[in-house]
């Protein structure tokens, strides 16, 4: 019999907080090797904080990121830099470079991270605008130049494109219409089946949640509060996810009208 | 409203702010000279700083040293001293107007482009974006500006110079009557190496302050395009006002010389 493989991220009692305002209060999460989970959560509850202080983007206070059983928090530049080797990620807005043509943003990080030679990350950048569905012929227009579902096709191609072990998504379908959230969602479980990465997806999306994960979490002031299979959601009992998940005002979860 | 509450945190602002400067300044400086080395960048912003702030500082060295040699005229005719008038366009040309008049130009136009560009690239996770794709935002973005502006302006004002004086020239001779041979004589005479080196010196220091205040402001710009705004009018004043003071201790010590 094979021992359980060890989680490809797990983080422990993870606390971040701005001045007096606790965002991540002792968080706890285990994402297992090859797996999609997605945490699900209303707004300011945490989940791009979370996102952040994984990709080293923010600090926390206390608590253990680990990847592949390294602690990546306290990790100087070239520590990091390792890490930051195997990591994917695809933002809310796409976050494409202004500067840069379509397939050099996707290129970028064979260009500048892994130092493969420009006609090569050309080749392979075209390959991957076609992997997501956009033809060779946009390679050579500026980002400015799409609209927002090609921006996050882009963008996925961007974060898929040096092959990564692990993946990223912040807010995948939000800005978009039903159906291109949907060609999204199609396309981020084709890639990541293709690659075998494990990914991590912050949503408030139920239609791409469901899609996207094998497990779900959500996040409520700062915590986890229930994770379980996908199949699992609709009969959580748990008052906080019936909540969400049906998108009621009425329930435990009170959203501030006005910014905390 | 508590007036001493408000001093109190009108001041730790101020020291957070000096801080947060000299950390940046302390990161930008190591990461000049660390490797990768992005030579395309750093092409790209020698050019950007350098080959486009010309005609800007042409223009402004041309009628500089053209209104200096009229003004100076006026004051020395009345001493019967007009024959100075060479020796104070070149002087104040190399020495003092040169280096801060291009400063103060390229604050404007290259400083506020840099913070509205990184300031751009903040507030739309572009920066975020760099560090996931395993590059230094640091290296990439701050260290080729920092080192293309502390090349460039020297340059620009050893041009700007050149110029400035060529300005004092045409008037004198063409509108003053000068005669051209003893103007360009008493100019060169005059003129010593440390004259235009501390001139230089200060360029150096300018663009370097022009740099690090634009990608400062720029860098830690939040809260979108009201966010980018105020970060090109803060990168514009800061280095502004430190070309000026800059322009004096670095003055102060060279009189020392």
């Amino acid at each position: 019999m094979m021992a359980d493989k060890p989680p490809k991220i797990s983080i422990k009692n993870l606390h971040k907080q701005f001045g007096e305002k606790i965002v991540l209060n002792g968080l706890d999460l285990e994402i297992p090797d090859g797996q999609s989970v997605v945490i699900i959560g209303g707004s300011g509850t945490g989940k791009s904080v979370l996102l952040k202080n994984i990709l080293g983007l923010l600090s926390p206070e206390k608590g253990s990121i680990l990847i592949d059983d390294q602690d990546i928090v306290g990790m100087n530049w070239p520590q990091r830099e390792s890490i930051l080797q195997k990591v994917g990620m695809l933002f809310q807005n796409a976050a494409l470079f202004d500067s840069l043509t379509v397939w050099e943003n996707v290129a970028f990080g064979l260009i500048e991270g892994r130092g493969i030679k420009r006609k090569k990350a050309h080749e392979i950048a075209i390959d991957k605008l076609a992997d997501v569905g956009l033809g060779s012929d946009i390679g050579s227009l500026s980002p400015s130049e799409l609209s927002g579902g090609m921006r996050k096709r882009v963008g996925l191609a961007r974060a898929i494109a040096t092959d990564p072990e692990i993946i990223f998504f912040d807010e995948p379908t939000t800005g978009l219409d039903p159906i291109m959230g949907d060609v999204i969602n199609d396309l981020i479980v084709d890639r990541v089946k293709h690659l075998g990465a494990t990914t991590l997806t912050i949503t408030h999306d139920m239609a791409s949640a469901r899609k996207i994960a094998d497990k779900i979490a959500m996040i409520y002031k700062g915590k986890i509060i229930w994770a379980g299979p996908v199949t699992d959601i609709d009969n959580s009992g748990n008052d906080f996810v019936n909540q969400f998940i049906h998108g009621r005002a009425d329930g435990p979860i009170q959203m501030d009208v006005r910014a905390g | 409203m508590n007036p001493l509450a408000s001093i109190g945190r009108t001041t730790i602002s101020f020291f957070n702010t000096i801080g947060r400067i000299s950390l940046f300044f302390g990161r930008a400086l190591y990461h000049c000279f660390t490797p990768p080395f992005y030579g395309r960048l750093l092409g790209r912003q020698l050019i950007e700083i350098g080959y486009y702030s010309l005609p800007v500082v042409g223009l402004t060295a041309i009628f500089t040293g053209m209104v200096l040699a009229l003004q100076s005229y006026t004051g020395f005719v009345r001493f019967n001293a007009e024959g100075a008038v060479a020796s104070v366009v070149v002087l104040s040309i190399t020495r003092e107007l040169a280096p801060v008049l291009a400063g103060l130009m390229v604050s404007g136009r290259i400083g506020a482009a840099m913070a509205a560009e990184i300031g751009t690239m903040s507030v739309t996770e572009q920066i975020d974006a760099l560090t996931t794709l395993s590059t230094n935002p640091f290296k990439y973005l701050v260290a080729p500006r920092l080192i293309a502006g502390v090349l460039m302006l020297p340059l620009l004002v050893l041009v700007a110079d050149i110029i400035g004086v060529f300005g004092g020239y045409l008037v004198s001779v063409y509108k003053l009557g000068f005669n051209p041979t003893v103007y360009l004589e008493r100019t060169w005479d005059i003129l010593e190496p440390l004259d235009v080196v501390s001139g230089l010196v200060k360029a150096a220091v300018f663009g370097f302050l022009i740099s690090l205040m634009g990608c400062y402001h720029g860098y830690h710009s939040r809260g979108g395009a009201k966010g980018v705004g105020a970060a090109t009018t803060n990168a514009v004043v800061s280095a502004s006002v430190l070309i000026l003071a800059f322009n004096y201790i670095i003055t102060e010590l060279f009189f020392a010389i």
